[in-house]
């Protein structure tokens, strides 16, 4: 293509120029549009998401790791001991901790995670559920019954990428 | 002077004439403008950007319109304390008033034209410019920096724009060889381009002038490329920031409605008005039935444009005020110029 | 008239006589404040400018309307809770807040992640540089009048969002960076999703070349706005993309030797000669394009192996002081940890945010520069007013 005079090869370049930004919005124009309308329709959140934190009470030995990390102090705790009967016959009796409230006030939450990862007995996990608005902020705080209720929203993790180690897992 | 005339075949006194004429601009403009706001403004600008648009009042959004209109009209009536108050109350109606003037030469059939002016296109260009002074008007008596900065540059820009616009006119008067509006659709339905008739639409040997008829209506739209007055990201919204409710409604709507009258002019002086091929001029006995066709004609040619014009907006970065003006002044001025000199010398030629 | 009359008359004319704008229809020496609440600063960014008609005759940006304090906060917590505060200091740029800081940490602890987790690391930095770009690409356009690029770009981020979420659990804040590697490894079917979605931003660019980069109009706006010579650059502190468009050829991921996988895989840096808003805006849109191969290179080529090598349950950082700095998306960000051996935080941590540095400059660049092109060099300055004020 011989070399045209810098005149004319602008004359057609700038309108060429143009016309592509038209083109391309047209050609969008033309193509269905990625509104997905929530909350007619709602999309698959990963199963990794921070959602909301579920609090399985029966794992929890009130040792208050989770309560100490919180960069927010959102987790309020407070627990009481116990003399239960001893495990066999002729022994001592033993000392359990028992929960008698455990709130995390979602209107402080930072969803860091730094509460589950960090709890030695994996009483914590993250479920992707966020539908849980309130009208008033008060409501945002849920004590350890509507933390429990959040267990079964908790998903299925599907495994790891190939190259990757196998999760550790916690005790009990 | 009670004398009784004939509009659209109706013998009626004048006052009833006139009465129903007012009403005829008044839904014809608000019409247009509403098509335009409804389908450009909220449906088109959302597919263009890959979104939606309202799609809860009303099936897919339909009713947003009246949600609008309803919503500018419960809003509270706040003036700046220190605005002058009858230059400020002012300046949307005189907008509104320089529109709907337009459309009093606007035809829409072989009958239907509420003033069959013989000056028709000067008329209608004249009446556009009015609202430059509304303008100016707004943006200074907000008591505002930034509607005065709006202002300003709006004044300068569409007096720069007015030139192009009625230079690219010109062309199109001399090939019909009147001003009459009427009178240019009888010439584009009798056009014979190198002896090939019932084609003649002025937009074939005027190219260059729809394109500066289109682009210079843009910027007197103030519409983007061109809306450095109305620049969102900087200035809020220019000479409009500080009205609210019903007055920004008229500004709205006078926005939108002169967007319909330019493209209506633009649809009457290239692209063959309410005519069309096939067409005769004494098509069909029934003179309801040629203004209705002649109406729907106009719909559309009139979307048409309005289409190019939103396009255009939609899709391109906004040209900074000296760039404008350089626009204006330096090339587009020159062109029609060379346009109505190409347009004279080949008339006298072919003629010959 | 009552005394409250005239007090009020005599402020108006204070205010008047201050603005000398009304009564002589003199435009001189008008100040406008823009901002801190403005649709053209990234946020609570005030630009007090004295016009003189159109041209701006001085600029003096006023930034900390959005100080949090971080400095501060991070002398009173601990390294887990800094990592998840220091997400937010650049909040576009997500997953690049944390790797200088937990660098600091690895160095002073004497700890190295294993390749596996710093190649996992090096793809989340360039995925959290792509989101932030694409927002410049869309931004850049809205403030200059373009209203629809900035759809695509939302559109085309929401992918990169997404997959960052499926990493890590956060779209925006995803502290997933921990001393000696990753909280958790890639989930299944996350590599190939992540290849598909870099071939859309790929797309994107391409459609912002069509809508922005080949627009005349857009040219005009940017050619020969905002020009900055090479060596003011450099006495300003300006650093990535703004201080590479003005011929600076310096990359941190490039010329120092980072523990992160960026030397394993096979890509360019852009440089401008020009140092206008129109370099800076092609150049993050060729970055972008970079980082997208970046990533794909590096899935390819990704190690097997643990995510996390051992360290010890309390963290304990040995008394020491190191200064560590990354190629982050707006530029280079560094911090100054300094740990006095004690359990629990950082002793003390300097923050080197390159926004404030980039900021800087702003005095010294609109001067005679008319207002629309205030707004363009500002966008294309590009600053997060999280990542001035801290």
């Amino acid at each position: 293509m011989p070399e045209l005079p810098e005149n004319v090869e602008r004359a057609v370049n700038i309108p060429l120029g143009l016309a592509k930004g038209l083109k391309a919005t047209f050609m969008t124009m033309l193509k269905p549009a990625v509104t997905v309308q929530y909350p007619r329709v709602k999309e698959t959140v990963a199963p990794r998401a921070r959602g909301v934190i579920s609090l399985v009470e029966d794992n929890c030995t009130v040792c208050m790791l989770c309560a100490r990390q919180c960069p927010d102090w959102c987790i309020y705790i407070e627990g009481h001991k116990d003399k239960e009967p001893p495990r066999r016959e002729g022994g001592k009796p033993r000392t359990v901790s028992k929960l008698d409230r455990f709130d995390i006030d979602y209107g402080l939450c930072m969803y860091c995670g730094i509460c589950v990862e960090v709890c030695p007995f994996d009483a914590l996990h993250w479920s992707p559920e966020f539908e849980y608005s309130e009208p008033s902020i008060a409501d945002l705080l849920h004590d350890k019954t509507r933390l429990g209720q959040w267990e079964q929203t908790v998903p299925e993790q599907p495994g790891l990428e190939a190259g990757a180690d196998a999760p550790k897992g916690k005790k009990k | 002077m009670l004398v009784a005339g004939t509009f659209l075949g109706i013998h009626a006194a004048y006052w009833n004439e006139t009465v129903l004429k007012v009403v005829l601009i008044l839904s014809l403009a608000l019409a247009v403008a509403g098509a335009f706001v409804q389908v450009y403004l909220f449906k088109m600008v959302s597919h263009l950007q890959s979104r939606l648009g309202p799609m809860e009042s009303g099936p897919h959004g339909s009713l947003q319109l009246m949600a609008e209109v309803l919503k500018f009209l419960q809003k509270e009536d706040t003036r700046p304390a220190k605005a002058d108050r009858w230059v400020f109350g002012a300046a949307p109606f005189l907008v509104i008033m320089s529109t709907m003037l337009i459309y009093v030469v606007i035809p829409i059939g072989p009958r239907g034209v509420v003033a069959n002016l013989d000056v028709g296109v000067l008329y209608a260009l004249a009446v556009s410019s009015i609202s430059v002074i509304a303008v100016l008007m707004a943006g200074w008596a907000s008591a505002n920096k930034y509607s005065l900065i709006g202002g300003l540059r709006a004044a300068g820009q569409l007096i720069a724009y007015e030139l192009p616009l009625v230079l690219a006119v010109v062309g199109v008067v001399m090939q019909a060889g009147s001003l009459n509006l009427q009178q240019i659709v009888a010439s584009q339905a009798h056009f014979k381009i190198f002896g090939v008739g019932g084609v003649g639409l002025f937009a074939i040997p005027q190219f260059a002038g729809l394109l500066i008829f289109v682009i210079s209506s843009q910027a007197e739209l103030t519409q983007t490329p061109f809306d450095m007055p109305v620049a969102e990201s900087e200035l809020v919204a220019g000479w409009m920031t500080e009205y609210t409710g019903f007055r920004f409604l008229i500004f709205f709507i006078g926005e939108f409605a002169t967007a319909g009258g330019l493209a209506a002019l633009a649809a009457i002086l290239f692209l063959g008005g309410w005519w069309l091929p096939g067409m005769g001029a004494h098509w069909g006995q029934l003179a309801w039935a040629r203004e209705g066709v002649g109406l729907a004609v106009m719909f559309a040619k009139v979307m048409l444009v309005g289409f190019l014009i939103f396009w255009v907006r939609f899709s391109f970065p906004r040209f900074r005020e000296d760039q404008l003006q350089a626009f204006a002044w330096k090339f587009l001025i020159p062109l029609s110029l060379a346009d109505i000199l190409i347009t004279g010398i080949a008339k006298v030629a072919v003629r010959a | 008239m009552s005394v409250t009359e005239q007090q009020k008359i005599a402020y108006v004319s204070a205010q008047a006589a201050d603005a000398r704008i009304n009564f002589e229809l003199e435009t001189e020496g008008m100040t406008l404040s823009i901002g801190p609440q403005h649709p053209a600063t990234h946020g609570t960014l005030r630009v007090l400018v004295r016009l003189d008609g159109e041209q701006v005759v001085w600029a003096d940006p006023i930034p900390g309307y959005m100080h949090r304090g971080y400095e501060k906060l991070c002398e009173v917590r601990d390294y887990a809770q800094v990592t998840t505060l220091i997400n937010r200091i650049d909040w576009l740029g997500s997953f690049a807040n944390e790797v200088p800081f937990i660098l600091a940490a690895e160095e002073l602890m004497g700890i190295e992640a294993p390749p596996r987790a710093q190649y996992i690391r090096t793809v989340l930095f360039e995925m959290a540089r792509i989101a932030n770009l694409t927002l410049f690409l869309g931004d850049m356009g809205v403030q200059l009048g373009a209203i629809t690029p900035v759809f695509y770009a939302f559109r085309d981020r929401e992918y990169v969002l997404n997959l960052i979420e499926g990493a890590t659990g956060g779209r925006f804040h995803p502290n997933f960076d921990r001393i000696g590697g990753l909280k958790d490894d890639l989930p299944k079917g996350w590599i190939d999703e992540t290849k598909v979605v870099m071939r859309r931003i790929r797309r994107f660019c391409d459609e912002i070349d069509d809508l922005l980069v080949g627009n005349r109009i857009f040219e005009n706006r940017c050619r020969g706005i905002g020009v900055i010579p090479r060596d003011i650059a450099l006495e300003y502190g300006l650093s990535g993309a703004n201080a590479r468009a003005s011929g600076i050829d310096f990359d941190i991921r490039r010329d120092e030797d980072s523990p992160l996988a960026w030397k394993h895989a096979d890509w360019k840096v852009w440089t401008h000669p020009d140092g206008d808003s129109f370099a800076r805006f092609w150049l993050r849109q060729q970055e972008v394009r970079e980082s997208t191969k970046i990533v794909e290179q590096l899935l390819d080529g990704l190690p097997a192996g643990p995510i996390r090598a051992k360290t010890p349950a309390r963290i304990r950082v040995p008394k020491g002081e190191v200064w560590m700095h990354t190629e982050n998306p707006l530029g280079e960000m560094g911090y100054y940890v300094v740990s006095d051996g004690s359990p629990g935080g950082p002793f003390r941590c300097k923050i080197r945010t390159p926004s404030f540095s980039n900021v800087s400059i702003v005095p010294w660049l609109l001067r005679g520069v008319l207002v629309p092109d205030v707004i363009t060099i500002l966008a294309s300055l590009y600053f997060i007013l999280g990542d001035i004020d801290r």
